[in-house]
């Protein structure tokens, strides 16, 4: 389906996730995050490329890989993205939701 | 002659060694096979052997009785592959040199990612099934367990099978009712992920299962440690649950070898482009089942629509024609729910499990993500589809490597684009 999000129309599915990896820019991840009620800084776009980056690469991501990544470590990676930070950073950095095949 | 190599025998790469040995020139080729263990499991089975459906005997076969007369079959461990140099060395120091490669490791739980997990309890009130070890361990605990807590729980994904602890939790369900002693077993199913189910449409269709059989859901459980003396699991947020019996799924990773040969990503699965199973850094190497990365569930399914794929394209190599790009990501799978019935999925990369008949549209018999006892009697009698036909490279009549939409109730295509 179609929304709006930072004044563009984007492809998103029904949990708001978007469907084109390729249609994410910062403005696009400011706009995701408001409705998280996150504001981003410039600490929360290094976790964010990072995630985009391992997405890309075809690696599986889970909090205690991200824990490992030298990038953040868990408890920082909770502070910046609260309540499932997986989920919630996986959104806003407009990548699909972890999840399983069914 | 030249020399291709299959490392791994298990369900992968015995399928392969009976597709290639059969359509490979064997006047200009030789096939061999490495696997350091000599029985065979048939995985499916570590979910019945805990309640007593299987056997000890029924899970496994010996190795060498599904591979072919005229492939080398070679019992030993792997220490490490050289792929720049076409070589793999073997434990006692034997060099193998290919010209083609196949790497079918397997993927294998790692519970010593998790602090505490292999801990003191470990077989004692912690368990796994992902092995025979575990599964058979987890049979003669609840054959005197008397109720309590039961907690089944997912470390992280991607993990063998995902639908397997789900499974699990429906079969435990009943297994109690028959027991006589439902009513003192509180049973949690704890995930990492949003929910038990995560695809949009099997979670409208389904979500009702759970609250039916009074499973429990803990989501976005992203577990820390295991405190063996308080026999509880701990989150990264501090949130606990307490258990009496744990049946974890722990971190699933690839062989040790594709580590320490280098040519793993963090969980040791090996990069593979996801639809011609090239690997992605070395053009004789290809990759099958459970130990490449790609985003397909990681299940015997899976394994032996790969080699369909992979057949015809380890053929092309050979002939210096272009891969083609034909594994679509597809996994069918059952799902047993318990009281005699199952469900059975069927998707691949772009579209997820939905209602449906398989495989004849408008007839069946199986249903897609629906229960009933045809698609029961369809699990229990893959046992005999698995050794008889799959391993020994026969294909499935009217089931086909690519997933087939007839009979599918799609509603409209949603593709992600990643």
């Amino acid at each position: 389906m179609e929304a709006v999000i930072a004044n563009r129309p984007v492809e998103v599915n029904e949990q708001g996730y978007l469907l084109d990896m390729n249609q994410w820019d910062k403005e696009i991840a400011r706009g995701i995050a408001l409705e998280e009620g996150i504001e981003l800084t410039d600490r929360h776009f290094e976790v964010l490329n990072y995630l985009r980056k391992e997405q890309e690469s075809g690696t599986a991501l889970s909090i205690r890989r991200v824990g490992k990544s030298g990038v953040v470590d868990i408890k920082e990676f909770y502070a910046l993205f609260p309540e499932g930070p997986l989920k919630k950073a996986s959104r806003i950095a407009g990548i699909p939701k972890p999840a399983s095949c069914i | 002659m030249k020399n291709l190599l299959i490392l791994g025998a298990g369900s992968a790469g015995t399928m392969m060694a009976n597709h290639l040995s059969k359509k490979m020139s064997l006047k200009s080729w030789n096939i061999t096979i490495v696997d350091q263990f000599d029985k065979h499991y048939y995985q499916p089975g570590f979910l019945f052997l805990p309640f007593d459906v299987y056997k000890e005997q029924d899970v496994y076969r010996e190795r060498t009785d599904y591979l072919p007369d005229n492939v080398n079959y070679v019992q030993k461990a792997i220490d490490i592959i050289k792929p720049e140099i076409n070589q793999v060395v073997l434990a006692d120091g034997t060099i193998l040199k290919y010209d083609l490669l196949i790497i079918a490791t397997g993927s294998q739980i790692a519970p010593g990612e998790v602090e505490g997990m292999q801990g003191s309890e470990w077989y004692k009130s912690v368990f796994d099934f992902y092995t025979f070890e575990g599964s058979r361990n987890l049979r003669d605990k609840l054959r005197g367990w008397k109720g309590g807590d039961m907690v089944i729980h997912i470390t992280e994904m991607p993990i063998k099978c995902p639908v397997a602890p789900l499974e699990f939790a429906f079969l435990a369900d009943w297994y109690f009712h028959e027991k006589g002693i439902r009513d003192k077993v509180n049973i949690y199913y704890v995930t990492p992920l949003d929910g038990a189910f995560t695809k949009p449409v099997a979670s409208s269709k389904l979500g009702h299962l759970l609250e039916e059989k009074g499973i429990n859901i803990v989501p976005d459980f992203a577990i820390a440690k295991v405190d063996n003396e308080n026999k509880k699991i701990v989150s990264w947020d501090d949130k606990e649950v307490a258990f009496d019996l744990l049946v974890t799924i722990p971190t699933n990773m690839g062989d040790d070898v594709i580590a320490k040969s280098g040519m793993g990503d963090d969980l040791n699965f090996v990069p593979t482009n996801k639809h011609t199973l090239q690997s992605s850094n070395f053009e004789n190497v290809f990759v099958i089942g459970d130990a490449t990365n790609v985003p397909a569930s990681k299940a015997g399914s899976v394994a032996h629509f790969q080699a369909e794929v992979l057949t015809d394209n380890i053929l092309r190599y050979i002939e210096g024609e272009p891969l083609k790009e034909d594994f679509d990501g597809h996994a069918n799978c059952f799902v047993e729910t318990g009281y005699g019935k199952a469900m059975l999925i069927d998707f691949n990369y772009t579209t997820q499990p939905v209602p449906g008949n398989f495989p004849f549209a408008g007839v069946g018999p199986m249903k897609l993500l629906k229960e009933n006892k045809v698609n029961h009697w369809g699990k229990l009698g893959f046992r005999w589809v698995y050794w008889n036909m799959l391993m020994k490279g026969y294909s499935i009549p009217f089931i086909t490597a690519q997933m087939q939409k007839a009979g599918k109730e799609l509603e409209e295509e949603k593709l992600e684009t990643v």
